[in-house]
């Protein structure tokens, strides 16, 4: 583990020979949310509404990777199609180049759309089965009227053998391609256009391990000699540690975490995000009798409609207190190159030290969390709280193991309160 | 579920108005439009050579003399309270429903509708009864071998059913069945008078009207079932170890029939609204009849009232089928 | 070195020893080949293996490899529906004292079910849309238990409680689409285990769940194993989930297996270059990403025109190793090495031993 790190310092990896923070910033998206509504009755009036993307902010640099993972239903695919403006904010701003895109019109994001470019997830669904592979690669000159240098045709040849196919492929149907050979098309035609960022959503999730290995090579080989941008969407954090310099985590809608990969991965410090990189499988037999650090989540991710209160993560999150139902946390960067929206993060102050009733959905949650991660986890709050707070440290923790009795014992007016509010919440349960 | 149906069923009023207005509007304002005076309008009503007053008094009592919007509230009004027809000497009254007064041959509409409605209604549930079942159990069994002798005869069959208009197949099965082997009896007789006769003179009428709905039927049925057993719930199903016969009715068979509620639902409505090739065939006095005659006659009242009664039948026809198909499949919910 | 006999059992051929007698589940040169219109699709063409209960074995390959064909037809699935008759299958599979190939296809209804259950992938698309949860659990137990529907229910409400359904009394009548995805794979497992099985085939039974869900039910899957005392075939083409959960791993590659071992000797020691393909394939959440992705060059082979010799010839970096062609033209067998590892592969021990300790494991 601590040979990694240094391999990471020691700038092995060409992509990270200039500090990524002194890079030009490329996309800049704040505040960003999209709602879908939903309507009802003859009217149509509104009842509700899907909160996909529920304000978000982050920024993309230019040559680097921005990773963005999350489960389904987090809003990350919602997201790629608003920055890209292929479906509109509900409100928030997009900055690409400095230039406000958020809300230009669809004949003035046509100039835009050569600069970026998407790639989907499935290569059988987004190529059309009636055109050439000519046709398809070329149809980026055709809809922006380039006419690139040496003609269309050798342009797209050229493209096919950039990304690994014959150019003889000219002539032929998608249907004559194998499912790695349709992605590797994708990504010929997002590149027609030699775009500065590529926003990339699961774009190998449907391959074979095999193949998809043939093809994140590719996007990274391309990077390199293009110098692109990408902005990858995957489920699959494997292979978004692989191909990442950054990475964002999301949860309902909101970006819990957003980190440098290295420390992400290493040292998460939002619990949903230690939950997430706990729960994938290592191919590694011998790291199985060491799964007791695996972290279960209780139950379902909440629904978009009517998302949680405050943080969204604390309906299922062992370390929830009263503060993580009310305060909705910031994104903070606690730690330099790690920013992270936690009110109780892992590795770093506690940002609400005074909190530390747990809620009882809390504690059921903490019952599937291996003892190593519960002892270290009350530990550091506790630390740090006492440096700030010195409210009888002894008694918060007792407060935070035990049961809802020890609660009340803890003494103090707001931690009564608390714990008067949390017993109403497990009865309206 | 109920709300659901409350708004449904208010909508179809509203769906009921609108679609009587506009024929309304066909029949009663359209040759206004087209220059047609309130008089030349009236003279279709009499006879040849009529005197003026006789057009004057129809033009009157069918109130042709008014606004076209007075003439459609009056009779809206007439469907709700019923209505007063003047015909000179006596005053005729129109019991509400009214749905209008034929001055061709001097009877409301709506009790002819009512006394024929038996006879449409007897035709299209035989014949649905037939095709449902002949249909549904061709089109299960070539599904279940597909290219197979039978597959390949019945769906050749079926294709022969669907191209051969009424006229021929009926006039056919009279000419073999009622002329040349005289099975079947002739005239229609009500159910309630004789049932066995009621079924021996519409056996005909149903056989030809289901040759052509099954046709159909099968072809939907097997292409539904053909999708349905490659499902994946089909292979959990025999996963379980159930036997091929559960398999096939209880999970594929249940899950293909539903979108075939719809067009069942939407057949049915339709028919009611007057089978009127197969019932002018088999001559059978139903509903279709009576528009056939209306149309000939240029009889406005008439075709007025099918209309309306064929718009109701498809409306209501089309609730059942959405409440139905709720029931069926749970995912869809009624909101 | 009881524990070495016990994994050669587990996956040694079964005439080899006579501990295999024991083991529950047997396969034996077993043939699955569909006729269509381009030519003969062999799925499967000469898979051999063993499983004991209370083991788990996974079986890894890609798309096409055969895997999923090869669980359906212990289940006996490929014979029913339209295009049943034309499968050609042969071989052997012995599922306790019987023989499934040649029996009487009603023998193996009865079976399936309730001596070997299966679940799916997609838990959504495999419940049928129409029935509740508990309809469809009380039909699978009542196909093979004569009790009354009461009866069936109060099991079916146990069992969806054992697979931590939250509320079992209650969300027995839920449909499938009023589950989430994890509840349904629940639900599922429920069903496949009321009648107490004692092989369970889970087909990518996580591939369609998030990571978190997915870690839910491997964990359940192992407990309900260890309760149970089954045996369990793992189809997966997610390593990762084969290091958690198997016991034995075998990897197939153009409907034959090309490398079996309990799982320690694979990943530790793997002998076939498509197992090393696919470990260098794989991205490492584990990993310091400075080094690139070691990718299988071409594409899988079409089942219909396998090539000669090693189907992995074409793809394979060492395929001109071996003397006199003989990759191309000779297909390989299985053979077996130290700790019940077999692989089929015609490069010799010492120069597998060579690149994998020399060429592959340090990039890994």
């Amino acid at each position: 583990m601590s040979e990694t790190k240094k391999t990471d310092a020691g700038a092995s990896v060409p992509r990270q020979a200039s500090a990524p923070e002194d890079r030009e910033v490329l996309l800049r998206v704040e505040g960003l949310t999209k709602h879908f509504p939903i309507k009802k009755g003859i009217l149509q009036r509104q009842v509700a509404a899907v909160k996909a993307v529920d304000g978000i902010d982050f920024e993309v640099r230019k040559g680097e990777t921005l990773g963005v993972v999350g489960e389904s239903g987090c809003g990350k695919s919602t997201m790629g199609r608003v920055i890209t403006r292929l479906q509109d904010p509900t409100g928030g701003s997009i900055h690409f180049e400095g230039r406000d895109i958020t809300r230009l019109s669809t004949a003035k994001m046509r100039p835009l759309r050569r600069d970026i470019q998407m790639i989907f997830q499935d290569p059988y669904g987004s190529l059309n089965p009636r055109h050439t592979i000519g046709s398809i690669v070329s149809a980026p000159f055709r809809l922006q009227g380039v006419e690139p240098e040496g003609g269309v045709k050798k342009e797209v040849q050229r493209l096919l053998e950039l990304v690994g196919l014959s150019p003889e492929h000219y002539n032929r149907y998608p249907h004559e391609f194998s499912g790695g050979q349709r992605q590797r098309i994708g990504i010929a035609r997002a590149l027609a256009l030699k775009p500065k960022l590529v926003v990339a959503d699961e774009p190998v999730s449907a391959l074979d391990v095999s193949i998809q290995a043939q093809v994140v090579n590719l996007m990274d080989d391309l990077q390199q000699e293009l110098g692109l941008t990408y902005v990858i969407i995957a489920h699959d954090l494997s292979v978004v540690r692989h191909v990442s310099d950054r990475v964002a985590v999301m949860y309902l809608g909101k970006m819990v975490e957003l980190a440098d990969s290295t420390k992400l991965y290493e040292t998460p410090m939002h619990p949903y995000t230690k939950a997430l990189m706990s729960a994938v499988p290592v191919p590694d037999p011998n790291r199985r009798g060491a799964k007791s650090d695996r972290i279960l989540l209780k139950g379902d991710v909440p629904s978009p409609i009517k998302p949680p209160s405050g943080c969204r993560f604390h309906t299922r999150c062992w370390k929830a207190t009263q503060v993580c139902k009310t305060t909705e946390p910031l994104l903070l960067e606690l730690r330099p190159g790690q920013r992270v929206a936690c009110h109780h993060p892992e590795g770093a102050p506690d940002q609400a030290p005074q909190d530390v009733v747990l809620l009882s959905a809390a504690r059921e949650a903490a019952e599937l969390v291996p003892d190593e991660v519960t002892d270290k986890a009350p530990a550091e709050p506790v630390a740090t709280g006492s440096d700030k707070a010195p409210a009888e440290p002894a008694a918060a923790e007792e407060a935070a193991v035990t049961e809802e009795p020890a609660a009340e014992k803890a003494g103090s007016a707001s931690d009564s309160a608390a714990a008067e509010a949390d017993r109403q919440e497990s009865t309206d349960q | 579920m109920i709300s659901y149906i409350l708004r449904r069923t208010f909508a179809a009023v509203i769906l009921l108005l609108v679609v009587s207005a506009v024929t309304f509007a066909i029949f009663f304002l359209l040759p206004r439009l087209a220059g047609q005076t309130a008089d030349q309008m009236a003279q279709q009503y009499i006879g040849k050579s009529p005197s003026k007053a006789d057009i004057a008094a129809v033009k009157h009592n069918l109130g042709l003399d008014q606004a076209v919007y007075v003439q459609y509230w009056h009779f809206i009004k007439g469907i709700v309270v019923g209505a007063n027809y003047d015909l000179g000497p006596t005053t005729v009254h129109c019991d509400a429903p009214c749905f209008g007064y034929s001055f061709k041959t001097h009877q409301a509409v709506w009790p002819e509708l009512t006394s024929r409605l038996p006879i449409t209604f007897s035709l299209a549930a035989g014949a649905a009864v037939l095709w449902l079942v002949s249909g549904v159990a061709i089109g299960v069994i070539s599904a279940l071998k597909p290219r197979s002798l039978f597959d390949r005869t019945f769906m050749g069959i079926a294709l022969a059913g669907v191209s051969l208009p009424m006229f021929f197949t009926g006039n056919l099965a009279i000419l073999l069945f009622v002329f040349n082997w005289p099975i079947f009896g002739r005239d229609y007789v009500p159910f309630t008078e004789n049932p066995s006769q009621w079924a021996n003179t519409l056996i005909p009428a149903w056989c030809s009207l289901a040759l052509l709905y099954s046709a159909i039927y099968a072809r939907l049925t097997r292409s539904g079932m053909l999708e349905t057993m490659n499902e994946d719930f089909i292979r959990t199903a025999r996963a379980k170890g159930l036997g091929e016969r559960t398999v096939v009715v209880r999970h594929g068979l249940r899950a293909a029939l539903t979108p075939i509620i719809t067009v069942f639902g939407m057949d049915i409505g339709l028919l009611l609204g007057g089978a009127v090739i197969t019932e002018s065939v088999f001559s059978l006095p139903g509903i279709g009849q009576y528009a056939v005659q209306g149309i000939t006659d240029n009889d406005l009242p008439k075709i007025l009232g099918v209309t309306l009664l064929a718009a109701f039948f498809v409306v209501i026809a089309n609730l059942l089928v959405d409440v139905l198909y709720a029931a069926a499949d749970p995912r869809v919910r009624l909101s | 070195m009881t524990e070495l006999s016990n994994t050669s059992a587990a996956v040694g051929e079964p005439t080899s020893a006579g501990t295999a007698s024991e083991a529950f589940l047997r396969v034996r040169d077993l043939k699955v080949h569909f006729p269509t219109d381009d030519g003969l699709v062999k799925s499967v063409d000469g898979l051999t293996f063993s499983l004991e209960k209370g083991r788990t074995l996974a079986v890894v390959g890609e798309s096409g490899s055969g895997k999923s064909v090869t669980s359906q037809a212990i289940m006996g699935l490929h014979r029913l529906g339209t295009r049943g008759k034309n499968v050609q299958m042969s071989g052997e599979i012995w599922l306790g004292g019987k023989e499934l190939v040649s029996a009487a296809p009603d023998e193996v209804r009865k079976l399936r079910g309730r001596e070997m259950a299966m679940i799916f992938q997609d838990p959504l698309s495999a419940m049928h849309p129409y029935y509740t949860i508990g309809n469809q659990i009380v039909e699978a137990y009542r196909v093979h238990h004569k009790v009354s529907k009461k009866v069936a229910r109060a099991r079916a409400i146990e069992m969806l409680d054992r697979v931590g359904i939250p509320e079992p009394g209650k969300r027995v009548d839920s449909y499938p689409h009023e589950f989430s995805g994890g509840m349904r794979q629940r639900a599922m497992i429920a069903m496949a285990l009321v009648n107490n099985p004692e092989l369970l085939i889970a087909d990518e039974p996580t591939t369609a769940l998030d990571v978190t869900v997915q870690a839910q039910i491997l964990d359940l899957i192992r407990d309900l194993q260890k309760e149970f005392g089954s045996a369990v075939i793992m189809i997966t083409h997610d390593l990762g989930v084969v290091a958690e959960i198997a016991d034995d791993v075998l990897v197939m590659y153009g409907g034959r297996c090309v490398e079996r071992g309990p799982l320690a000797e694979v990943f530790e020691k793997p002998q076939h270059p498509y197992t090393w393909g696919l470990l260098g394939s794989m991205p490492r959440i584990d990993r310091e990403t400075s080094e690139r992705l070691i990718p299988v060059k071409g594409s899988p082979p079409s089942l219909i025109n396998v090539p000669s010799g090693c189907a992995f010839n074409p793809r394979c970096p060492y395929a001109d190793l071996p003397k006199g062609n003989v990759t191309r033209t000779v297909r390989p067998e299985l053979e077996l090495a130290d700790g019940g590892h077999w692989s089929a592969c015609h490069l010799s021990t010492e120069d597998r031993t060579r690149i994998w300790t020399e060429e592959i494991a340090p990039k890994l």
